[in-house]
């Protein structure tokens, strides 16, 4: 089993040191490594998916990575329901991102072909290794391994001044969050002795309230940030100037699902702290409905597929906020399909478009690119929850588990997210693909593309459609397999386990939110197919709401007046003008003017006269003998 | 038979009369001749010694020393010489170019 694991990790390993180090030499065939890097671990994800379904499980140790004293810190993993459910959806999702990648990035010089591909198999590297660590220091070495990924592929234009600025705000935004990851680190080592889960888990107990609430309240600071929450999302929109496909599979499907995955990982943690749980899901459902809202308004494809997603994650942490550790997990795994579905969807009419993004430009795409629009419209369908689409079961156990939790204004909040959701979604799909053609000479140019990216299209809408029916299995079906693990640890406070038998109830929750779906479809189908009632008048209407809305809250800006500018101004000011010319360049200058100063009184004794010289020597004898005989 | 002590005394005597020379006079061929008063001043101390404890090393230190002082006044003589076309004498305080 090890050495499976061990294969999985180091197989994209591999693929990104042969693109990386030979890129000179691989160029346009750098797919033909990256490819079968990803595949093949794929299908060993799969083995052991199987072998851990029926009930194998795997936490050992590859090596002793750091020996000090008591401090051991193990190169280990531990493949259990979880981790073997992430590693699935990473590199099966992945895979199909590879191969779509191919046809995206065609135009692509030879150099930045094979490191696309290069960069794309490490990120795979490093997420593989944040899911299948055992210990919370190698999750962390994953943890900023995709986050330096992230950087190096949102900054893959990096000529382009917006892409390099967008790469650094994606990093500098991820530090914040994981200074808190960082301190709940230490206080659990601090506390408890280790950072491997199996015994940071066996001891937990031994954890005061206020400790645990402070430790795993610092670790979902770490998942506000990865996982582009309220208040450390703004990166994940800008994040949207790297390639499509890397949003797709970075920004949508894999590493921004890292915080959720976090936090399902540490529920024997989170379940000693009811305040850090309660908080996790109000802030899950704050985001949901937050982002949704912007979405609403935005003109650009990925920017509103961005928010998107910042609105689902906001779900995902709603459902691990309420116990539903199961169920978050399991929006986690839909959500990988349908959404990196829609990306490659958004990035393959950016590529028939030649990189054009205004929605306002575009319509009637419908004619000219058939696949796409269809397999947009099965992605679209399964996020705004329509039956039996895979959105539709897992954001319905969340919203079901928060009802039943005794959550009510987090089940509204999200229900109305819900709504929210069909009626932007929709109103991208009617503004791209149907009604008049807005700009003649980009509709001139559309064109259905080549079949390698079409297919991955096919097959993540076949999955987008159809994983969502895994809930029906025997057996508690998805979520059964998954509080195979959680509910060992967790007993009694799992409300949902009695809750989900009271099947009135739970169908009515069904209809709501089906309800709510399907009006928001109609209500975007009337807008912007029927005109009635007309956007534009609506925007004039509630001008100062949608400027609200569409200017994002303004929050971009606050955070730049209050952390960013006074930061910058304290820099340049105080750091800069008096720290660093002041006393630093003057401590530096102020040692050589020393020793110039001493040197200039001490030359005078060079007269460069020889006798003078031959005198000293004299003298100098005279007194070495003498002190001789004296002593 | 000469006193050992008076072998001593000449070699002082001599030695001392080089070293001055070297401290007080300014041109060099001057100075060079002094420091030659110096070697034998040495020289004549180690013969003494010899004498004195009956032994010969004394005597073949010495004609090393000489062989050493013929050399080092044939280099000492050319260096002397280049000085004196590079600078238009031999006046030791001509050589100003260490000076601070």
């Amino acid at each position: 089993m090890l050495k499976l694991i061990l294969a999985v990790i180091l197989i994209p390993l591999a693929g990104a040191m042969i693109n990386g180090l030979f890129c000179w030499k691989t160029k346009r065939k750098a797919h033909l490594i990256a490819v079968p890097a990803i595949a093949i671990p794929a299908v060993i994800s799969l083995v052991l998916f199987w072998k851990v379904a029926h009930g194998q499980r795997f936490d050992g140790t590859f090596y002793w990575w750091i020996s000090v004293g008591n401090f051991r810190i193990p190169i280990g993993f531990l493949l259990d329901e979880l981790s073997a459910v992430m590693i699935v959806t990473v590199t099966f999702v992945a895979t199909w991102i590879h191969i779509y990648s191919i046809g995206y990035m065609d135009h692509e010089t030879d150099r930045g072909y094979a490191k696309y591909f290069c960069y794309l198999n490490f990120f795979v590297f490093f997420m593989l290794t944040l899911v299948l660590a055992n210990n919370y220091l190698l999750m962390f070495v994953g943890w900023e391994g995709v986050g330096l990924c992230s950087y190096l592929l949102i900054g893959y234009w990096y000529e382009k001044a917006s892409a390099a600025n967008a790469g650094m705000k994606a990093f500098i935004t991820n530090r914040v969050g994981d200074f808190g990851f960082m301190i709940a680190l230490f206080l659990l080592y601090k506390h408890l002795g280790s950072l491997i889960y199996h015994d940071v888990f066996a001891s937990a107990h031994e954890l005061t309230l206020p400790l645990a609430t402070l430790i795993t309240l610092l670790l979902f600071m770490g998942a506000t940030g990865k996982s582009a929450q309220i208040p450390l999302y703004v990166w994940l929109p800008d994040a949207m100037e790297g390639p499509t496909p890397v949003s797709s599979l970075i920004h949508a499907a894999t590493m921004v699902t890292a915080g959720v995955y976090m936090v399902a990982r540490s529920h024997v943690l989170y379940n000693l702290a009811p305040f850090a749980m309660e908080v996790v899901a109000s802030i899950g459902a704050a985001t949901a409905m937050f982002a949704a809202s912007m979405a609403l308004v935005n003109n650009d494809l990925k920017r509103v597929l961005a928010y998107s997603t910042v609105s689902q994650l906001g779900y995902m942490f709603v459902g691990v906020g309420v116990g539903a550790y199961a169920a978050g997990v399991f929006h986690l795994f839909t959500h990988a399909f349908f959404k990196g579905l829609m990306f490659l969807c958004a990035g393959s009419v950016m590529h028939a478009l030649h990189g054009e993004l205004d929605m306002q430009k575009m319509g009637g795409l419908y004619n000219k690119m058939k696949i796409t629009a269809i397999t947009f419209i099965i992605g679209a369908l399964a996020i705004s929850g329509v039956p039996p689409l895979a959105g539709f079961w897992s954001k319905d156990s969340i919203l079901h588990h928060a009802f039943v939790s005794g959550h009510k204004i987090i089940w509204f909040v999200g229900t109305v997210t819900a709504a929210m959701t069909a009626f932007y979604m929709f109103r991208l799909i009617f503004l791209t693909f149907f009604g008049e053609p807005r700009d003649k000479h980009i509709y001139e140019i559309a064109h259905e593309n080549p079949p390698v990216m079409t297919i991955p299209l096919m097959v993540l809408a076949f999955f987008s459609a159809t994983v969502g029916l895994l809930a029906l299995l025997p057996g508690g079906g998805f979520e059964g397999f998954l509080n195979r693990l959680f509910e060992a640890a967790h007993h009694g406070a799992e409300h949902a386990a009695h809750g989900g038998h009271e099947a009135g109830g739970a169908a009515v929750l069904i209809l709501i939110s089906v309800l709510v779906a399907f009006m928001g479809i109609g209500l975007a189908y009337a807008m912007y197919m029927k005109h009635t009632p007309d956007p534009k008048k609506l925007t004039e209407r509630f001008r100062p709401i949608y400027t609200l809305l569409y200017n994002r809250y303004y929050v971009d800006e606050l955070y730049f007046a209050l952390f960013i500018n006074p930061t910058v101004g304290i820099s340049r000011h105080v750091l800069w003008k008096i720290v660093d010319v002041l006393i630093i360049d003057g401590i530096v200058n102020g040692v050589a003017r020393l020793c110039s100063l001493v040197g200039n009184l001490i030359r005078k004794i060079h007269t460069g006269f020889i006798p003078d010289y031959a005198w000293a020597i004299l003298v100098g004898i005279i007194i070495v003998c003498g002190l001789k005989i004296i002593f | 038979m000469i006193p050992v002590s008076w072998i001593f005394a000449l070699s002082v005597l001599v030695f001392a009369t080089g070293a001055l020379g070297v401290l007080i006079r300014k041109n060099a061929i001057v100075m060079f001749l002094c420091i030659e008063l110096m070697l034998n001043g040495a020289n004549i101390f180690f013969v003494g010694v010899s004498k004195m404890r009956g032994a010969a090393e004394g005597h073949i230190f010495v004609l090393f020393m000489m062989a050493i002082a013929a050399a080092e006044a044939a280099i000492g003589m050319a260096i002397i010489t280049a000085f004196y076309r590079r600078k238009g004498g031999v006046e030791v305080d001509r050589a100003d170019l260490m000076k601070w």
